[in-house]
């Protein structure tokens, strides 16, 4: 027994329209200042307008949203009583949206205290839209909610079944005006969720042809859309890609390269995904990986699961290399020592082995495992345990 | 030789477990920061007239107490995990996932749901446990 949950997706060109056509009174957008300086808050809030909503904003969702700043978006909620909660932004800003949403609804809640397994009874005051901006964490056909708890220097990957937005507005107007940077971080991401999607032990029926469509689209134009930020094919392309492997994964899970990702996110502040080297590390223990299934896909060699999870990461290198992405931690934290990286690996592993998603893996991690892979990717070298 | 088989959630079953947990260095690392304790409780069917309590006291990577009891007032722990003892064999017997279990309510759980979903790796060397205790499940 499984479920498999979506919210509406309203996708493509002029997609913000839907906005137009909403019914409500009052709406509260959450976003972050840079939403507000490139001026998608006001096309947004003209949006709601028209639907004869009057719009609260709330812009002060930081990268990696803090416990602390879900807590003072639910209080604006509390004061404002909006009945449609509009999340505008990356990943951290509809995750934030989804949590103040939570508390919102449920005051009696501590952020920390968000999990997937209590009925929550959401939409007693509020629905929720969801907008990305970013073309990568799928977080507007999720359920899933990345918050930082500050104090422990950890990242807590928690959601709700419940908190899955209500619409989620896929349009690329937005997307258009991420920076190369950004753009590959993000796609990279969706790659990460597309195949932890198909890979993890919770894989199903119903997720598979979603994790395998994203993963080939992302393949197609993440280089394109890096390349050349006004090629509007590939930007629409990567911004339905990211949403169709948010719903990939949420609805089966994603497993050890998102448990080392968030780990290192929360301690060094990287972007996630690990992904060559965990499935180097799931190829190495002797159980079907399902990767062979994605290389066919992709039309990558794969005679059997080893030469498809080799092609897969091969393949995978490429589209890093293309995308001028780091191949190793240590590419991605030039900033940081090997001495202060070993420093950190016991909070690193700890970290890791607190994430749900560990347990999804097509092989058992065992504590010296987790260790070794992120000594391993910090270095850049394959995996041969 | 064939291993004897013990019967399922006997005092006999709960003291292998208990052994079985405090031998897994798995289990020790997974949990090393863990602090509560269960009753795992066997939900009544047609073959068992009335639940059946194992407490398991679970402390940093040790199991420092088990017993069974049909008495739920011995004791008051932090959790409480209940589902008939065809869903128990689905999850020790690894056809369920027992954070899938919990999440569809096959296995209901009482007690601070996020403090679980901390633990989700500990929950599944705990379960990797009871698969070494050769287990009959006609009860």
């Amino acid at each position: 027994m499984w479920y498999f949950r979506s919210p509406e997706i309203v996708f493509g060109e002029d997609a913000l329209d839907h906005l137009c056509h909403i019914e409500g009174t009052r709406a509260l957008m959450v976003t972050d200042e840079v939403m507000s300086r490139l001026g998608f808050v006001e096309i947004v809030k003209a949006k709601l307008a028209e639907a004869g909503l009057e719009c609260t904003v709330f812009d002060q969702v930081e990268p990696e949203p803090s416990l602390q700043t879900v807590r003072r978006g639910a209080a604006l909620m509390l004061e404002q009583k909006p009945d449609w909660i509009v999340g505008l932004g990356g990943g951290s800003a509809l995750d934030a949206a989804k949590a103040m949403w939570i508390l919102y609804e449920r005051p009696d809640l501590a952020p920390e205290e968000i999990n997937p397994l209590d009925d929550l009874g959401l939409r007693q005051k509020a629905r929720m839209v969801a907008i990305p901006t970013t073309s990568g964490t799928g977080s507007e056909t999720t359920w899933a909610v990345v918050l930082t708890d500050t104090e422990e220097g950890r990242k807590i990957s928690t959601g709700a079944p419940e908190c899955t937005p209500d619409i989620a507005i896929v349009d690329p107007v937005f997307a258009a005006q991420m920076p190369p940077r950004l753009t590959a971080d993000t796609g990279l991401d969706a790659l990460t969720h597309a195949v932890e999607g198909y890979t993890s032990t919770w894989h199903n029926d119903f997720s598979d042809g979603l994790c395998l469509k994203a993963a080939q689209m992302i393949f197609s134009y993440l280089p394109r859309a890096y390349a050349n930020g006004d090629d509007a094919e590939a930007r629409e392309k990567m911004h339905n890609a990211a949403a169709l492997a948010g719903l990939g994964f949420i609805n089966s899970l994603a497993a050890a390269a998102h448990a080392l990702g968030h780990s290192l996110g929360a301690v060094f502040h990287v972007p996630h995904g690990r992904l060559p080297y965990t499935i180097q590390f799931n190829a190495r223990g002797g159980q079907p990986t399902r990767c062979a299934d994605i290389a066919r896909f992709l039309s990558l060699p794969a005679a059997d699961d080893q030469q498809g999870a080799a092609s897969l990461v091969s393949a995978i290198r490429d589209l890093e290399r293309k995308v001028e992405g780091p191949l190793s931690i240590r590419e991605a934290l030039p900033d940081v020592t090997p001495d202060e990286f070993a420093a950190r690996l016991d909070k690193l592993v700890d970290n890791a082995e607190m994430d749900a998603t560990i347990v999804a893996s097509a092989r058992d991690l065992s504590t010296y495992d987790t260790r070794r892979l992120f000594e391993y990717a910090y270095e850049g070298k394959d995996i041969d345990f | 030789m064939s291993e004897e088989k013990l019967l399922f959630a006997t005092q006999a079953w709960i003291e292998q477990f208990h052994q079985e947990v405090n031998k897994s260095a798995a289990y020790r690392q997974a949990a090393k920061t863990w602090e509560g304790d269960f009753y795992f409780v066997v939900e009544p069917d047609g073959l068992l007239p009335e639940p059946i309590y194992m407490y398991m006291d679970l402390w940093h990577g040790e199991s420092r107490d088990a017993f069974i009891t049909k008495d739920p007032t011995v004791r008051d722990p932090e959790f409480v995990i209940s589902a008939p003892v065809n869903t128990w064999k689905d999850v020790i017997e690894l056809r369920l996932d027992p954070l899938k279990g919990l999440m569809t309510k096959k296995l209901k759980l009482r007690g601070n749901m996020a403090k679980i979903m901390r633990a989700v790796k500990a929950a599944n060397e705990l379960v990797r446990c009871t698969t070494r205790v050769p287990t009959d499940f006609q009860m």
